[in-house]
């Protein structure tokens, strides 16, 4: 075993391991830094850390739709950003007009709950037609024609929805339950809506972990995960399993829309590029096709953009660090590819596959 | 598969056939008209004008438009993607413009093409590339995005068209020691130079603060206003806490806010755009430390939308902007013109600018036009040029407009400061005016 690591190690191993201890050393120096100034309280990295968790929730949430569907179909579904974008647009429209007739003030809990129908509702319907128009008449085609095929159909719903409701950036009715923070210790207080999304992000991610553990369906999503061919011959229906699974994706992916408009309160027919392209980095952050690991990619990513511009760089002295955030992230990325080409728990995956 | 291959090269083919049937009726307009633009005196007359009545002595060359043809003008604007709603602004404005003027002029129809400039550079290559190659056009009114027009302008000037931006602000574009500076640029929109100063001056002799932090967006329009702002405050005597930047997408401002509120400012100055404007001033009320700090922002966040959009952290934000005086009858005017084509109000702050820019194009066209017996129209690309350098006193939606010899038509006279209280934040618009230098 230790001859054979030795003569793999070759120069470009030796390399990357070299700009890997580099980055290492000026992340760990970094930070040491930051700290030593201590221009930032205790507080404020609090505050950052719950906000990047909160952030890396609604990450995580639309990352599982991302891996999920690849789990199965081996296809990245480039229009899973504008399933999320379509559950938050229409969310948006029960929200308003609940808020203009007074029912969100007389029931504020009930609101909530249909605004999450409605949004998830959507976007299941979004990614049920998706599957059935789109990506089922090329099951059979080599795999970069569905990946083109669902960029094309990314910018299709996109534009559907500029050309319905325009272009304007449309402002979240502000609801008065989830507004203000909840008092911790001393100083330390903490945003009702992070609260809110952090925990419905845990709830549904427990969901889904449950459900494709312990339930039938989720049972037979494994198995035509792991071949299609052989979980027919066992009288599974694979065309009904790809569609639940395009609907547990979607939905997930609606209410991810309906959180993250909560936080940023801002609704436009654009806003499902970035964060699906985030989440998609997460899941293969965490090893796409694994759903502990998109969740884990997702939250990691939230944190690492949240803290780590601040943490890394501005100890350094390098001028407007924060602009340089995805350049962090996406450094992570590369760093955990070289190491762990399959993603932080992508092993177990490529083992059981191979 | 044979069959299926042969299918599909049977589709191309008519395919091709049918595209290269439109193009061939573009095609054939195209060289009647190309002499004109591209060979100034020589051949011109005999290619151009049988009759000889008119002989083309621009130095850049003419166009010359035969009875029935179009007046073909261009927009290049950003009307797709993260910025729409700036290029559907100016379109419309545009287009209410042309429709002001029944669609024609001097007897022909005026004909808008338009080509989508994406708010980069790359889009801005692409629609400067494609308006260059046609002759016919006069000239554009364009671009959004002061990124764009770096990239478009040198093709532009080149062709010898004229543009007209309804809202590049970037001061390089119209600074004469700089390569970015072409000739037959012209803007409406306010430079930087004046609305920074301007913004900083309110901020530090008005407002009485003495710490600022600025945030742009890297985008030129953003970057050049934080830094005249930052420049004219720190000369005034003021200190800049800091001068940080994010991203065009970002939607988490909290580190960066989290940042600034070290420097413990007294007022952050964000030139940016929507929506990232909207989140900045929504999460500053949730950074320890920036609860009550003020705001301020320009232009680019001078639209309807935004106080609505930022919810209650909007009241008591100051923007800078043109000042438009909503009093005024014309401009009341656009507005219902505006709700009746178009539908609604528009969706961002420079729909006026491009209505002037679009008039003042169209006067030049008119101005400068000779006019043959048969109804033909000759138009001097120089002369049009000339027409607009020379514009003094032209008075449009956003006051005064007199070009000087660089492009600069915006004189900085027509500056406000405008603050934005809770009638805004539900639904009024636009604000009343604050201060004006």
């Amino acid at each position: 075993m230790q001859s054979y690591r030795i003569r793999r190690i070759n120069w470009t191993d030796l390399f990357m391991w070299l700009v890997g201890a580099a980055l290492l050393a000026l992340i760990i120096g970094g930070s040491y830094l930051t700290l030593q100034q201590g221009k930032y309280t205790a507080v404020q990295w609090f505050d950052l850390a719950v906000f990047g968790l909160a952030q890396g929730s609604v990450y995580a949430l639309i990352a599982l739709g991302y891996t999920l569907v690849y789990g199965i179909l081996r296809m990245i579904n480039f229009a899973h950003s504008e399933i999320f974008m379509g559950g938050a647009f229409i969310g948006y429209f029960a929200a308003t007009s609940m808020q203009r007739s007074g029912f969100m003030e007389a029931n504020p809990y009930l609101g909530i709950v249909i605004i999450f129908l409605v949004a998830m509702t959507t976007s299941v319907i979004i990614a049920v037609l998706l599957e059935r128009i789109a990506y089922r008449p090329l099951r059979g085609a080599p795999r970069l024609v569905p990946l083109i095929t669902a960029i094309g159909a990314s910018y299709f719903l996109q534009y559907v929805f500029r050309g319905f409701f325009g272009t304007q950036n449309r402002a979240y009715p502000e609801i008065a339950v989830i507004k203000g923070t909840f008092p911790l210790f001393g100083d330390f207080q903490i945003q009702k809506i992070q609260v809110i999304v952090i925990i419905a992000a845990a709830l549904m991610m427990a969901f889904l972990a449950v459900f494709v553990q312990y339930t039938k369906t989720g049972k037979a999503m494994r198995a035509v995960s792991e071949d299609k061919s052989v979980a027919a011959l066992m009288g599974i229906d694979v065309d009904k399993i790809i569609v639940s699974t395009f609907v547990l994706g979607a939905a997930l992916a609606g209410a991810a829309g309906v959180l993250y408009s909560f936080m940023f309160r801002i609704v436009t027919f654009y806003m499902g590029f970035i964060p699906g392209l985030k989440a998609f980095t997460a899941a293969v952050l965490g090893g796409i096709g694994n759903p502990p690991g998109a969740m884990l990619g997702g939250l990691f990513l939230g944190i690492f953009e949240s803290l780590g511009p601040t943490l890394f760089l501005d100890g350094l002295g390098i001028p407007a660090p924060y602009q340089l955030k995805d350049v962090i992230a996406f450094t992570m990325l590369v760093m955990v590819l070289i190491f762990r080409p399959t993603g932080i728990l992508g092993e177990r995956l490529s083992k059981t596959k191979a | 598969m044979n069959k299926r291959l042969l299918a599909l090269l049977t589709l191309l083919v008519i395919a091709s056939m049918a595209l290269a049937a439109c193009g061939g009726g573009a095609a054939t307009e195209a060289p009647a008209e190309e002499p004109a633009a591209e060979e100034p005196a020589a051949e011109e007359p005999a290619a151009e004008e049988p009759a000889g009545a008119f002989e083309c002595t621009d130095a850049i060359g003419c166009v010359s438009i035969a009875p029935g043809d179009p007046i073909h003008i261009a927009y290049a604007l950003t009307v797709s993607g993260a910025t729409a709603s700036l290029g559907e602004d100016s379109k419309g404005a545009i287009e209410i413009a042309i429709a002001d003027r029944g669609g024609e002029l001097l007897g022909h129809p005026i004909e808008l093409s338009g080509e989508d400039t994406l708010c980069n550079a790359e889009g801005g290559q692409a629609a400067g590339t494609k308006i260059s190659a046609d002759a016919t056009i006069i000239g554009v009114i364009g671009t959004n995005c002061s990124s764009e027009a770096r990239a478009a302008m040198p093709l532009i000037s080149q062709a010898g068209m004229v543009m007209i931006s309804p809202s590049n602000t970037n001061p390089d574009l119209t600074d004469p020691s700089h390569p970015d500076q072409h000739d037959g640029y012209f803007r409406t929109a306010h430079n930087d130079l004046f609305q920074g100063r301007i913004a900083a001056e309110f901020a530090y002799n008005e407002l009485g603060v003495r710490k600022a932090a600025t945030i742009h967006d890297g985008s030129p329009y953003a970057e050049s206003l934080q830094r005249v702002f930052a420049e004219v405050f720190a000369e005034l005597g003021g200190e800049v806490t800091a001068q940080e930047a994010i991203n065009v997408g970002d939607t988490d401002m909290k580190p960066v806010l989290t940042s600034i509120a070290t420097g413990a400012p007294e007022i952050i100055y964000f030139p940016i755009f929507e929506p990232e404007g909207n989140l900045i001033a929504a999460q500053s009320r949730e950074v320890a430390g920036l609860e009550t700090v003020l705001l301020m922002g320009a232009d680019g966040l001078f639209a309807d939308t935004f106080p609505e959009a930022t919810g209650s952290a909007a009241d008591g934000m100051y923007l800078s902007g043109p000042y438009v005086d909503v009093n005024d009858s014309a401009y009341g005017e656009f507005l219902a013109k505006w709700a009746d084509q178009i539908g609604g109000v528009p969706p961002s702050g420079f729909h006026a600018h491009a209505y002037d820019a679009t008039n003042m194009l169209l006067n030049g066209i008119e101005e400068v036009a000779v006019v043959d017996a048969d109804g033909t129209v000759h138009i001097g690309r120089q002369a049009l040029r000339d027409y607009l350098y020379g514009l003094s006193n032209y008075d449009g939606l956003t006051g005064n407009l007199t070009c000087n010899e660089n492009g600069d038509c915006a004189t900085g006279e027509a500056l406000g400061v405008f603050k934005l209280s809770t009638e805004e934040v539900n639904g009024a618009w636009p604000p009343p005016v604050f201060w004006q230098p």
